[in-house]
């Protein structure tokens, strides 16, 4: 859970609104109005929120993986726990990865986190055969490894090469995060997190770090902090041009 | 013709031992021990994992009633030195029937078919029962006369 006050120049009248609206919540000053809009555990995720991470690259700092660890060691993939003994090193998930990028004319290097975009029309979902890849109603594009039968045809369709195939049996995964041979995976923008009013690792760990080069929220809510960063300072998508709105948005690039 | 009839007789039924299904940590509910009568959850608890699965990954409703991971935490239990059995073993206490009976699932090559948490304790019954306390699975390791306690204790 993110210590941070989302709502803090929301409108006295707004709060009071937001307040009478949570019936009976011990509303006191400091409350976040986040904890007050979580979904009671019986209930579907709509489309009323969506979700997104906001990363300033200019703070993301060179060198650091911390998101990547914090996202192993959550989902259980990669060293973690020494699965994918007889892959080798590219067929190996990898649901985030620092990438460096440099500017040849200027010789500006920048460092980013790059994973699942989570595109509001995602070609993964649009190419896959089974109804597998599939986006929840509050924005997650997910992969349903129940009907997934292994196609790899979404991990060509991804832009950003977001996406990995398991190609060993796995034991010994984490519960929240189940993952095994012959399925295609990738960010899940920690779901399980997300769905019990959380943050996803990532963002958490970076905060940890002193970095704070990523902002989660909902992007439908005008004054979440990753909406007001987007509205002060905006923020790009990778590969505009294939006009997929993604889900995760970069500054400084 | 006269051994194709014979073959009934040479193995009878009831000739396979009927498997020891391993007993459950602690209650679930008061009623009936587990989240539903055990007659229910032997007829229908593929179709309760199945309704759950969809609605949990697709819709993020994560209820624990018929949670497969609430399943694992009560049902799949340590023996003496703490270890848990992998499904596929007979002490693993979805695989002691299924190998039974022959029918294969895929639940395990994906999820994880043990605890992750040692010490869990179901949300219900977390009173003062020192049998479902943290003190029961200290350093992973339980007693005989604990472990006897657990498994055969008030569970239906």
């Amino acid at each position: 859970m993110a210590n941070k006050t989302y709502n803090a120049d929301l409108s006295r009248r707004h709060f009071f609104s937001k307040a009478v609206a949570a019936a009976g919540l011990a509303v006191a000053p400091g409350v976040f109005l986040r904890q007050v809009h979580a979904r009671p555990s019986d209930q579907a995720a709509t489309s009323e929120q969506r979700w997104g991470i906001l990363i300033d690259t200019n703070k993301c700092a060179k060198g650091c993986d911390s998101c990547v660890t914090a996202c192993m060691s959550e989902n259980g993939w990669g060293d973690i726990n020494n699965s994918e003994e007889k892959s080798n090193a590219h067929q190996k998930a990898q649901w985030i990865r620092k990438v460096t990028v440099k500017d040849k004319q200027t010789g500006h290097v920048q460092s980013l986190p790059l994973m699942c975009q989570h595109c509001e029309n995602p070609p993964c979902v649009d190419v896959c055969p089974t109804g597998a890849s599939m986006k929840r109603a509050d924005g997650i594009v997910l992969v349903d490894k129940h009907i997934c039968i292994g196609c790899r045809y979404c991990m060509m369709a991804c832009p950003y090469k977001a996406r990995s195939f398991v190609h060993e049996d796995l034991e010994n995964q984490k519960v929240v995060a189940p993952r095994g041979k012959g399925t295609v995976e990738s960010c899940t923008m920690c779901v399980h997190r997300v769905d019990k009013d959380g943050t996803p690792a990532c963002v958490e760990a970076c905060n940890a770090d002193n970095h704070n080069a990523m902002y989660f929220g909902d992007l439908k809510d005008p004054n979440s902090e990753i909406s007001r960063q987007l509205k002060e300072h905006g923020g790009e998508q990778l590969r505009a041009d294939l006009g997929l709105n993604t889900g995760v948005r970069y500054q400084g690039l | 013709m006269a051994g194709l009839l014979a073959l009934p007789f040479t193995v009878q039924a009831g000739d396979a031992p009927v498997p020891e299904v391993p007993k459950a940590k602690e209650k679930a509910t008061q009623e009936y021990g587990c989240v539903a009568p055990t007659d229910y959850m032997r007829k229908n608890h593929m179709s309760d994992l199945m309704h759950q699965r969809d609605d949990t990954l697709r819709e993020g409703i994560r209820t624990s009633r018929f949670s497969l991971a609430e399943c694992i935490n009560c049902h799949v239990t340590p023996d003496e030195d703490g270890k848990f059995a992998r499904f596929g073993e007979d002490e693993h206490f979805c695989s002691s029937c299924h190998n039974y009976a022959a029918v294969s699932v895929d639940c395990f090559s994906c999820h994880r078919d043990t605890p992750e948490q040692t010490d869990y304790q179901h949300t219900f019954n977390t009173g003062n029962n020192p049998h479902h306390g943290k003190i029961a699975l200290k350093g992973n390791k339980l007693s005989v006369e604990t472990l006897q306690v657990l498994t055969e204790g008030e569970q239906q």
